[in-house]
């Protein structure tokens, strides 16, 4: 049993512990839109790499993070709020995606797993892209944190100090759709950005510092991930569904029990 | 170091248009170390344009904005936007800017803030914050420090404290000050020089003490008043 479950397990903890930091990053900044245009596209990945036959994650990978470079671009757009632009990035690219998948044949492709995660069909070949890529994302938060965070506490003043705002902005981006690339083969498309934001949510109440939100939404996140594998192992429920609701289960359980602060 | 030091900023007929329209014309400005400028104006004639090209966050249209090399910059936002979202105190926040071992006890003391140093950041006041925001900018240790409107919503005594202290930070650290205020007749009184900006520079000299000015003095009663001077203006033209 443990070598079925060892892969699953080793794919989710990797997943919760960047998402805990980078979450914290979407939920100070306000990026939660973001990341789910990020999420979104992740399908359109999907559907070139089945076109092309490249790796899955590889597509994935590539199509976010070129989304993520586009979104950090300046637009001179004046008609619509930004909401309503990632709104048609992100189904835009969601509809074509789907098309494609299912132009290369419905049989190659589970599409319950791609929008909701099936963790438990995880390969080995799967691990290694996913711990490369979570090693990439962890050094990089560790080397910029003081300047992401000064960035998200104020772009302009960060500006004025000789910080690259405009650069550290696009490297968030593709951090970003790297978790995404990451998380997909775990909660799925559908479900990932509620792993960037619950635990960092629940965290928040119980942290006076940034450094101990991060860290702390990094705990919630691995619990969250056991306690839904575990869900989902024994009780046969769908794995990303049980992770994203252990997590909202351990905010409301966070919010409920943590006693209110004198600091907000 | 060459017998005329260069400024540490100078803005060489500099015109800013955004869509099309004129926001500053031909500005000719500059300031050295050890000098300190106010420029005062309307609202909407372009102060905020004017720190924003020289602190080089926007790209003039016409002209050009030269800093020295190397320059360090402290600058001074009338207040910043901080997520509730982001668990902060005020000490941890100046730790971004100065490192670990900053001074920053020693900082928060000489901007009279040392009671909100444990205080998250979303808690404290306005005139806090300002305070706050200076000791940031000072904790850079600037060549030059920009402030946006370092006086707005401070009461005269603070405003005066204020003034006070920029003054005190100037004669020790050589640093050319360079700030904004809306109040068109109460500037700094050791304000090298006062610029009144419409889109153009209106007119520019030197400020006079308010200490002199009796209806001022009353005011303070008696106490001293010699930080904040009044500004005379001598328009040579008008607007229509």
């Amino acid at each position: 049993m443990i070598e079925l479950l060892l892969p699953p397990l080793l794919v989710g903890l990797l997943l919760a512990l960047i998402s805990g930091p980078l979450g914290a990053f979407v939920v100070w900044g306000r990026m939660a839109y973001f990341g789910d245009t990020l999420a979104h596209s992740a399908l359109l990945g999907v559907g070139l790499s089945l076109a092309f036959g490249f790796h899955m994650l590889v597509g994935v990978a590539l199509v976010t993070a070129l989304v993520a470079i586009v979104l950090t671009l300046p637009s001179s757009q004046r008609y619509f709020a930004n909401d309503t632009l990632l709104g048609i990035m992100a189904h835009g690219t969601l509809a074509l995606g789907l098309i494609l998948v299912s132009l290369a044949g419905n049989a190659r492709v589970d599409m319950m797993g791609l929008l909701f995660g099936d963790v438990l069909a995880v390969t080995w070949d799967d691990v290694r892209f996913i711990v490369a890529g979570s090693a990439l994302v962890a050094v990089t938060l560790l080397f910029t944190w003081r300047a992401l965070l000064s960035c998200i506490l104020s772009a302009e003043l960060s500006a004025a100090e000789g910080v690259p705002v405009e650069r550290l902005r696009a490297l968030l981006m593709v951090l970003l759709a790297l978790t995404v690339a990451v998380g997909m083969r775990v909660v799925g498309a559908l479900l990932i950005t509620a792993l960037l934001i619950i635990p960092p949510a629940a965290a928040r109440r119980i942290s006076s510092t940034p450094e101990q939100m991060a860290l702390k939404a990094s705990l919630v996140g691995v619990i969250a991930v056991s306690l839904g594998l575990g869900f989902s192992w024994y009780l046969d429920t769908p794995t990303g569904p049980s992770i994203v609701l252990a997590a909202v289960l351990l905010f409301m359980g966070i919010h409920t029990l943590a006693p209110e602060r004198a600091a907000r | 170091m060459s017998l005329a030091p260069s400024p540490l900023l100078e803005l060489q007929t500099v015109s800013l248009r955004i869509e099309g329209k004129l926001i500053l014309d031909q500005i000719q400005l500059s300031l050295h170390a050890n000098e300190i400028i106010t420029v005062v104006g309307p609202n909407g004639g372009g102060k905020t344009s004017l720190i924003k090209l020289a602190l080089g966050l926007i790209r003039p249209s016409e002209g050009k904005v030269q800093r020295r090399k190397g320059l360090r910059v402290g600058y001074m936002p009338q207040r910043l936007m901080v997520d509730n979202s982001v668990p902060i105190t005020v000490e941890r926040f100046l730790q971004l800017a100065g490192g670990r071992r900053a001074p920053i006890a020693d900082t928060l003391a000489r901007v009279k803030a040392s009671a909100v140093r444990h205080a998250p950041l979303q808690s404290i006041s306005g005139g806090e914050w300002q305070r706050v925001l200076l000791a940031r900018a000072l904790l850079r240790k600037p060549d030059l420090l920009v402030l946006d409107e370092p006086a707005q919503g401070v009461d005269l005594q603070g405003q005066q404290e204020m003034y006070h202290l920029l003054g005190a930070i100037r004669s020790e650290t050589g640093c050319g000050i360079f700030l904004v205020s809306h109040d068109l007749h109460l500037v700094m009184a050791s304000s090298d020089r006062v610029v009144c900006l419409n889109q153009h520079i209106c007119c520019s000299g030197a400020a006079h003490a308010v200490a002199r000015h009796p209806e001022f003095l009353a005011l303070f009663q008696n106490s001293s008043a010699e930080d904040i001077g009044i500004y005379t203006h001598h328009h040579d033209h008008q607007h229509d």
